[in-house]
């Protein structure tokens, strides 16, 4: 470390550069070291989108940011006739039923992992990672095939002189993908969240004659909660903005909000109304999670106090 | 040493009411061990637990003592021998329908609650209503010497002596019949420490209950305990009254483990005793040589051994020179090398000798002041 540090020890002994007199400021190390990345996030992070939210104000259907500005695109949205409200209510409907699920579905798993399997929990881990390493459209059209007519499952069904159900292009199939795309972004948090519950905090209770429900409702849940909120946060905000699901094994028998913002954005050519989509649909997001945020306690996730 | 210690001469103990029960086990281990895919984390332990002692289990790290909580606290069943409660056999009861509370090292305080409901967690598990919770809590935070404020406070919050307070009081809160703890003050510091050994002895005669305790500090159980057990490898390797443990100690690993002694060993040459050394052949007169023995491990401790005038000044006279001094506070220690040997001779300051290099010294103890134990 003080090798890296000598030549500013240096720098900071002789006269300014020519540079930093002339703009009159002297910037600290940590700052300088900083500034790469933040040139960075500020081209490719903060640039998109204040781009985004120019377009949002930008007169409909012409490319004239920051040249105009109206409150239209949010009127048209707002206006009762548009249907668009259609893709945020399932959108949203659809992305709070994928958490409630994957929150039943994944705690037995966490609990597993963390509790039970031992020295399997490692491998069961990869177990759920390695479909990751696939594309997920690959993976949805994976699930198409089996899951359509004459396809794997009802294929073999009539092998034995049944036939599967139609299940395909419905809401409900929907929710299977999204439940099946976002099922690791809810189990390895909760997974953390629960390892950190100390096992002698539970053998404690145990001691004291609590009860399994107790325990659970008393220990476990709210020591647990962080690596919860976290995962259930992940998933809603990742499953709000999916669009593959609802496409490829809905069929489109729904239309997601991030559907019509990508047909704004591309066939309808109006960049002001996508923006104005994207910008509401940032802000719905954003508050939610900034009201699940404020309840929780990072100190105690990251740090353990 | 596969024997119950239940015929031991009881210890002379003060006259508190609690103590004045008849001398039945509360607990009773009969040959319980615990094996871990083939480690023996516990060996064959008998051992009777009286009814409102202060029991104390010493040993070093990884000799099985809070295996062996564990199984009596029922965390862990034995893998064979039996464990009785009264003259019931518990060994696969579970810990909440135990009348027994283990204190855990890391006291196991829940973080996300405050003092109060720390401490009325065993009581709400009992289904007892909310208000006469409150009242019991605030009972027991006096009783453990807590602020009654306290019992909104952030457990988190509070100090390392107060999180032991807290977890006193809520083991308290279970009301057990026996209270076990796993070596709770070993993170504290010195002072601190000290004060809560009273305040736990103190607490003990109060309540009658019986204490079990496990600690790796002997010093610690020579404070606090009626009796105390000293394990080594699984194996419980003498049980008896802190002065029992401490003046006859019958292994030379406890005689090491009770602190700083001499202890070399000695053999039969012809007919006397010799100790081993490399250097001048040291004669030893002995309290009670083994019988039929001709190895033996002679233990001294150094506060028996004193500076001679003359060799016929103590039974036995060894010549050395002093090269080390220590000053431990009220007394000194001085390190006398005499051959390949080094003894310890600890004189209080009153009657200190002058410093070290002052040349041959001779130091000697009388034979009724050593101990001969196995080899």
């Amino acid at each position: 470390m003080s090798d890296a540090t000598l030549p500013v020890v240096d720098a900071e002994s002789q006269p300014a550069s020519r540079l930093t007199r002339w703009r009159g400021l002297r910037l600290s190390t940590g700052a300088r070291c900083a500034s790469p990345v933040a040139l960075f996030m500020a081209l490719g992070f903060l640039a998109p989108l204040i781009t985004v939210i120019g377009f949002a104000f930008a007169t409909p259907r012409t490319f004239a940011v920051f040249k105009s500005f109206t409150l239209q695109n949010f009127a048209e949205i707002f206006d009762p006739a548009d249907t668009v409200w259609m893709s945020f209510a399932w959108s949203l409907a659809l992305a709070f039923a994928t958490v409630v699920v994957l929150l039943v579905i994944c705690y037995p798993i966490a609990y597993g992992l963390v509790r039970v399997f031992g020295r399997w929990s490692a491998l069961i881990s990869i177990a759920f990672v390695f479909p990751l390493f696939i594309s997920e459209n690959v993976r949805l059209y994976g699930w198409t095939l089996f899951f359509i007519n004459h396809g794997v499952l009802d294929g073999l069904l009539q092998e034995i002189g049944l036939s599967a159900p139609d299940v395909l292009f419905s809401p409900a199939i929907t929710l299977f993908g999204m439940v099946y795309t976002y099922l690791s972004f809810m189990l390895f948090p909760m997974t953390l969240g629960l390892s950190m519950v100390p096992g002698d905090l539970i053998e404690a209770a145990r001691d004291f004659g609590a009860s399994r429900l107790m325990i659970w409702r008393e220990i476990e849940l709210p020591l647990a909660m962080p690596g919860i909120l976290i995962g259930a946060l992940l998933t809603f905000v990742l499953a709000a903005g999916a669009v593959a699901e609802a496409k490829i094994l809905g069929g489109q028998s729904v239309i997601m909000i991030s559907h019509d913002i990508e047909i704004a954005f591309t066939y309808s050519q109006n960049w002001p109304r996508g923006s104005a989509l994207a910008v509401l649909l940032m802000i719905v997001i954003a508050g939610l999670s900034m009201t699940l945020m404020a309840r929780l306690d990072l100190d105690r996730i990251l740090g353990r106090r | 040493m596969n024997m119950t210690w239940t015929n031991e001469p009881d210890r002379q103990q003060t006259g508190t009411a609690t103590m004045a029960k008849p001398a039945l086990p509360v607990l009773q281990l009969v040959g319980v061990s615990k094996r871990f895919d083939g480690f023996t984390a516990v060996d064959d332990i008998s051992l009777d637990i009286r009814e409102g002692e202060f029991l104390t289990i010493v040993g070093p790290s990884g000799s099985g003592k809070t295996t062996l909580l564990r199984m009596l606290a029922g965390l862990e069943q034995p893998s064979d021998g039996n464990i009785t409660l009264r003259g019931t056999l518990i060994n696969d009861l579970p810990p909440r329908a135990r009348p027994t509370c283990l204190v855990f090292q890391s006291l196991a305080l829940f973080p996300h609650m405050t003092v109060g409901r720390n401490v009325e967690f065993p009581l709400k598990a009992k289904g007892v209503a909310a208000a006469i919770r409150k009242e019991r809590a605030l009972e027991l935070l006096r009783m453990v010497r807590l602020p009654e404020s306290y019992y909104g406070k952030n457990v988190m919050t509070c100090s390392g002596g107060e999180r032991q307070r807290v977890a006193l009081a809520r083991a308290f809160a279970y009301d057990p019949d026996v209270l076990f703890f796993d070596e709770p003050l070993s993170a504290l510091d010195y002072k601190l420490k000290k004060l809560l050994e009273k305040e736990l002895k103190d607490l003990h005669k109060e309540s009658g209950k019986t204490f079990v305790y496990i600690t790796h500090s002997l010093e610690e159980a020579m404070v606090m305990s009626d009796r105390i057990g000293v394990m080594r490898a699984g194996k419980l390797v003498q049980v008896g009254s802190p002065e029992a443990i401490y003046g006859a100690p019958q292994t030379r690993f406890v005689a090491e483990f009770l602190g700083e002694v001499n202890v070399f060993g000695a053999s039969l040459e012809g007919t006397g005793w010799v100790a081993e050394t490399s250097g001048e052949p040291i004669r030893l007169v002995l309290p009670k040589p083994l019988a039929g023995a001709s190895k033996a491990a002679v233990v001294v401790r150094p506060e028996y051994m004193k500076f001679l005038a003359d060799p016929g000044d103590a039974d036995n006279a060894v010549r050395g020179v002093i090269y080390n001094e220590y000053s431990l506070g009220s007394r000194i220690q001085y390190q006398v090398r005499a051959g390949d040997r080094v003894f310890l001779v600890e004189m209080s300051r009153a009657q200190a000798r002058p410093g070290a290099g002052s040349g041959e010294v001779l130091i000697g103890w009388n034979a009724a002041d050593a101990i001969v134990v196995e080899a």
